[in-house]
């Protein structure tokens, strides 16, 4: 009863904002859709209705006369995609190049974040942190222009007397693993920092030598670290079109393909059809990961 | 410290040598850009900031800055709202399809750009352009805030892991209004991680060129979008040296602001 009379005076007091705000303080469930709302008009709607939008006209076709859209239902451009040998090893091209540029910065991250974490100094620490931070700002194109110039005939690499594998495929995996290399090692720096050194110390106490504690406390318990940062690596080379274009030669990705079938080609369905396979195999590799605790870890 | 010195010394190695591969592409860049002879050579023949000036000078550059700034400025904001919008949903409650929406929220990166860019180009051809909104700087804003988002998700969110709930509900039992709570309480908490986002959504924005091929229109052209057109023609590369060197200067000041702007880590709001 003496509730129900202070509600009813304090709404009477209150004005039209604090009345609303006081409906919504009853009603969670109103807060929460009021919250939802714009988020999922937009990545629900527009973004999820884009895909959806995109994979049917995976099944219309183009007229060759005219260039436009036949919107009959066909599943001519799959088979024209899993029957085509071209399309098959480009396919298996780009995973190969998407698994080395993983391993590739796997196996430089690692090792740079440890010493980050556990070997620097907390002064250097924040500037190393900086330094790794840096280049993530320095444009993608950019970063992949440079390296024209490092593979070039008489470029810096001969300079340096390196080995120079020229443009092409080898490049292109250099190039994509330079360009994710940060992706790699912020996620991984973070899960190291996370780890208490008395874990390490309790390991060396046990007896173990610094490789043995790597191997057997350190790289199990940054795992989900470690696959957070592949699912940048991974993911972004499987699409990339563009670094291959500078310092690739003639070699040809998924994302090459795509990009010819919806520019010059001007078939859309085929574009369509061929970029189901890089999605695939991301939602695939995401489903598997996902338990791993990874995705806690972006 | 339980690394052995042996184990110290290799890693402070694999760093240096790590950290050369990092910035001697980028050093040749710049130094580049200074270069006298106007094809690319090293080492470069002599010094001279010519191209820097006649850079400054071009028009196609200081119309595709002008144009990549609006852009981010426009991704960025968007990404704020949407972003802060869905962390607080998915942070202070539970429902049903939780897990589903933290999903969507990081597809947009996790896909690769060249599908959300044709996804988005044919979503524009046949579902925007008869309602009138044809390809232009919005439909680029619009494609940008689709993966800022989730930069913006990810700072907000884990800074709303760290902020108890408890405080948002001491104001309203206090008086305060939702509002209220939002403006005093929870915007103060968020503010230096949402500055960490919007610093992160710009830059996203500012360095994209494969969405933005995809929803420009005919006469929009973000920086990198004029870098690609330019970067085959051999009368531009001593133009196109300068604005890449640029790109690699001003890459230097997100972090700086990060570093000044941003409060210390948990400075604004602390438990007692």
């Amino acid at each position: 009863m003496t509730t129900a009379t202070v509600d009813q005076r304090s709404t009477v007091a209150l004005g039209p904002v604090r009345r609303f705000s006081a409906f919504l303080y009853r009603r969670p469930r109103v807060r929460l859709a009021g919250l939802l709302s714009a988020p999922l008009l937009w990545l629900g709607v527009l973004y999820l209705g884009s895909l959806f939008l995109l994979l049917i006209s995976a099944f219309w076709t183009t007229d060759t006369f005219t260039g436009d859209l036949v919107r009959t239902f066909t599943l001519s451009n799959f088979s024209d995609v899993f029957t085509s040998e071209v399309y098959r090893a480009i396919t298996v091209r780009t995973v190969g190049v998407a698994l080395a540029v993983t391993l590739i910065d796997v196996v430089l991250a690692v090792p740079m974040a440890l010493f980050m974490a556990k070997v620097a100094s907390p002064r250097m620490q924040r500037l190393l942190v900086v330094a790794i931070l840096m280049p993530l700002w320095a444009n993608y194109l950019v970063k992949a222009y440079a390296w024209r110039g490092m593979f070039a005939n008489g470029g810096v690499l001969e300079w340096l007397h390196l080995p120079n594998p020229g443009y092409g495929l080898p490049a292109t995996i250099i190039v994509l693993a330079y360009l994710w290399l940060p992706y790699m090692i912020l996620p991984v720096y973070a899960g190291l920092e996370r780890l208490p050194n008395s874990l390490l110390e309790a390991s060396s106490d046990l007896g173990a030598g610094s490789g043995r504690t790597i191997r057997s406390v350190v790289i199990p318990i940054i795992l989900p670290s470690i696959i957070a940062g592949t699912i940048f690596t991974f993911s972004l080379s499987l699409g990339d079109y563009i670094a291959v274009q500078l310092v690739g030669a003639k070699t040809q990705l998924i994302g090459n393909a795509i990009y010819a079938n919806i520019g010059a080609a001007n078939n859309l369905p085929l574009a369509a059809a061929l970029a189901a396979i890089p999605v695939a195999i991301i939602l695939l590799y995401l489903t598997l990961i996902r338990r791993t605790g990874a995705l806690e870890e972006l | 410290m339980t690394l052995s010195r042996g184990a110290r010394i290799g890693l402070r190695i694999f760093m240096l040598v790590g950290l050369a591969f990092i910035y001697i592409p980028l050093l040749v860049v710049v130094v580049s850009s200074f270069n006298t002879s106007k094809i690319f050579g090293w080492p470069p023949d002599g010094f001279t900031t010519k191209w820097w000036g006649l850079a400054a000078q071009n028009e196609g550059v200081r119309v595709a800055l002008g144009t990549s700034l609006k852009a981010g400025v426009g991704a960025t904001v968007i990404a704020l709202v949407l972003g802060t919008m869905i962390s607080l949903a998915l942070q202070r409650y539970t429902f049903f399809g939780r897990d589903s929406i933290s999903f969507l929220v990081i597809l947009p990166i996790a896909l690769p750009g060249i599908v959300t860019g044709i996804a988005l180009n044919t979503a524009i051809r046949t579902v925007f352009e008869p309602l009138g909104i044809g390809f232009g700087l919005l439909t680029v804003i619009i494609g940008h805030s689709t993966f800022c988002i989730v930069v913006v998700f990810n700072n907000v969110i884990a800074r709303l892991r760290r902020v108890s709930g408890n405080l948002e509900e001491a104001s309203m039992d206090l008086g305060g209004s939702t509002f209220q709570t939002f403006r005093f309480v929870t915007f103060p908490a968020l503010r230096s991680a949402l500055i960490a986002g919007a610093l992160l959504a710009f830059g996203l924005s500012f360095d994209e060129i494969v969405v933005t091929t995809f929803t420009a229109g005919p006469g929009v052209q973000t920086l990198p979008l004029w870098i690609f057109d330019n970067l085959f023609r051999p009368n531009q590369a001593p133009v196109v040296n300068v604005v890449a060197a640029f790109l690699v200067v001003v890459s230097v000041i997100p972090i700086w602001a990060s570093q000044r702007l941003a409060a210390p880590e948990g400075a604004s709001v602390r438990m007692p």
